[in-house]
């Protein structure tokens, strides 16, 4: 007979990562002094690559200069109107696909017919419709956040708990009271989770748009330091975009706190 | 009292696709009374409490209601459900007040609100979420937004059936002073013949599917005199048991072939 004895090993641990956040901060700071160490001892070439103190001179530079402003504000106009319009009529056709079948099938045909193209791709032809202006990149953006918008709004709906409509149904609210008190709020959360893609695409095009053709905004500012072979300016622009795109998805995080508090 | 509202089933059936779930049945909720439907698992109860709410339109017959329904109710027919189905982004007032706030006054609302959360004991989570809370204050929830509206009649699917025991035991007795207080038309379903002969005034058995009116049992002694060792009663109880015991036998083997 086959005995055991002895106390009982644990054996439930492990598989819970936590958060650490000096970890989070230190790999950072390392990895910046690690850069800085490596130029500073010649190891990592400054031409090709410029340590972060020059990076954090010229970012001084430019913005003491007003330059980094000039450049910046319209990229933030041009990345807001953009994000707007694509995300209000987004919402808009992903809920009447969602609710209607009418709308269902052709809408979502368009939509994955679309959705596919690379966007960039489009830019020459928007230029060709709507001039070398704010137009053609405005639509550009709108486009680009329109379909993933659409999908993330319409898959919201298609969700939403069947039960919680026929409650709403049974208390005899009002078509329009359970699109605003049940399908919306219950949509909330995928459509949130969307504007997290359709911001960093929003990114994305706003420099691929400014780099086909504008003579301001960011990604202008990036294209002309490269033809220059001023590395320095360069990254600083590369830095600028880098913490827009933090700072987007930290409003986003504060959004998601303040709206979706219930789960 | 003014004359309440009393629901006429005349002649429904219904069928699912080929499936024959209810044939021929004939039923009256009488005014102020609670009315029980019984029956084995399948056998259509569900179908029929949404045919008569209006959510679910028969193949055969129909539902007719008639009568005085209270001067300030704002959804006459109004279901309590088996999965509570509360919004889980309100608290619990706003749960409450989901149809009170289009149609009433704000203080008019907020005081309505006070008193079904008072009535129900749900004053101190006012501001509670869904999530906090547990099963049977989840129920407590759904029963004071069916109260709020001031309802000519309460139709309520197995609200009791997703609780534990205990607080099944607890609740029953509070729904049971709840519809007495209110004197609603109540039409109740429920697989517990402990349930159903504590509530009922009429017991209606189903037999399997398609369900068919077997029995309507009367119970005279009113809800606030009956008791939980009551031996009429336990009875009635097991009376009741015996009628549906082999249907229920039979519906259990066959719900493999039903949900496929
Ligand atoms: N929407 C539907 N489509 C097709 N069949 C359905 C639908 N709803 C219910 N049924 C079938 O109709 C029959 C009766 O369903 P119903 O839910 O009314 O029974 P029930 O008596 O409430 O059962 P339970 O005791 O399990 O709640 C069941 O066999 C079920 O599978
Ligand atoms: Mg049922």
């Amino acid at each position: 007979m086959p005995r055991i004895d002895g106390p009982i090993a644990f054996r439930g641990g492990g598989f819970a990562p936590s958060d650490r956040t000096w970890a989070a901060v230190a790999t950072l700071v390392g990895v910046v002094a690690l850069w800085q160490a490596g130029a500073s001892a010649g190891v990592i070439p400054t031409l090709f690559l410029p340590a972060p103190v020059s990076i954090a001179r010229a970012l001084w530079a430019l913005t003491v200069s007003g330059e980094l402003w000039k450049n910046l504000s319209v990229s933030l106009m041009r990345l807001a109107v953009g994000w707007i319009v694509g995300t209000v009529f987004g919402i808009g056709l992903g809920l009447a696909v969602g609710l209607w079948s009418v709308l269902r099938s052709p809408g979502m045909a368009l939509v994955s017919a679309l959705f596919p193209i690379p966007k960039i791709a489009l830019v020459p032809l928007f230029i060709i419709w709507f001039g070398i202006g704010e137009g053609s990149k405005l639509v550009t953006l709108a486009f680009g956040v329109f379909f993933p918008t659409v999908i993330a709004t319409a898959g919201g709906v298609d969700n939403v708990p069947r039960g919680l409509i026929r409650m709403g149904q049974s208390f005899g609210l009002s078509h329009t009271a359970i699109i605003r008190k049940i399908v919306l709020p219950a949509a909330l959360p995928a459509i949130l989770s969307g504007f997290r893609v359709t911001s960093s695409i929003a990114i994305v095009l706003l420099v691929a748009a400014e780099m086909i053709g504008a003579e301001r905004g960011i990604g202008a500012f990036v294209l002309s330091a490269g033809n220059l072979y001023d590395t320095d300016n360069l990254l600083a622009g590369i830095v600028v975009l880098s913490v827009l795109g933090l700072l987007v998805s930290w409003v986003i995080g504060r959004l998601e706190r303040a709206l979706l508090g219930w789960r | 009292m003014t004359d309440g509202l009393r629901l006429t089933v005349d002649g429904v059936g219904h069928r699912y696709g080929g499936l024959q779930v209810l044939h021929g049945i004939s039923l009256t909720a009488e005014p102020g009374e609670v009315m029980v439907l019984v029956g084995p698992s399948g056998c259509g109860k569900s179908t029929l409490l949404g045919i008569m709410g209006g959510m679910l339109a028969p193949s055969e017959g129909a539902v007719r209601c008639a009568g005085d329904v209270p001067p300030d109710c704002l959804n006459a027919l109004t279901y309590v459900f088996q999965d509570f189905s509360l919004l889980p982004w309100r608290t619990v007032a706003g749960n409450v007040a989901l149809v009170l706030e289009d149609r009433l006054s704000r203080t008019a609302c907020a005081a309505r609100v006070a008193e079904v959360l008072a009535l129900t004991g749900l004053t101190d989570f006012a501001t509670a979420w869904p999530r906090q809370l547990s099963g049977g204050m989840r129920q407590r929830v759904g029963i004071a937004r069916a109260l709020a509206v001031r309802p000519a009649c309460l139709l309520l699917d197995e609200p009791l059936s997703a609780l534990d025991a205990q607080t099944r035991d607890l609740l029953l007795e509070e729904f049971a002073s709840l519809i007495t207080a209110a004197g609603t038309t109540t039409v109740y379903v429920t697989h517990n013949l402990a349930e159903a002969v504590r509530l009922g005034h009429q017991i209606v058995v189903l037999s399997r599917r398609p369900g068919q009116v077997r029995d309507v049992v009367r119970v005279d002694r009113p809800l606030a005199e009956r008791r939980a060792a009551d031996p009429d009663l336990m009875a009635l109880e097991q009376r009741l048991w015996r009628m549906i015991r082999d249907d229920a036998a039979v519906a259990e083997r066959e719900r493999i072939d039903a949900s496929d």
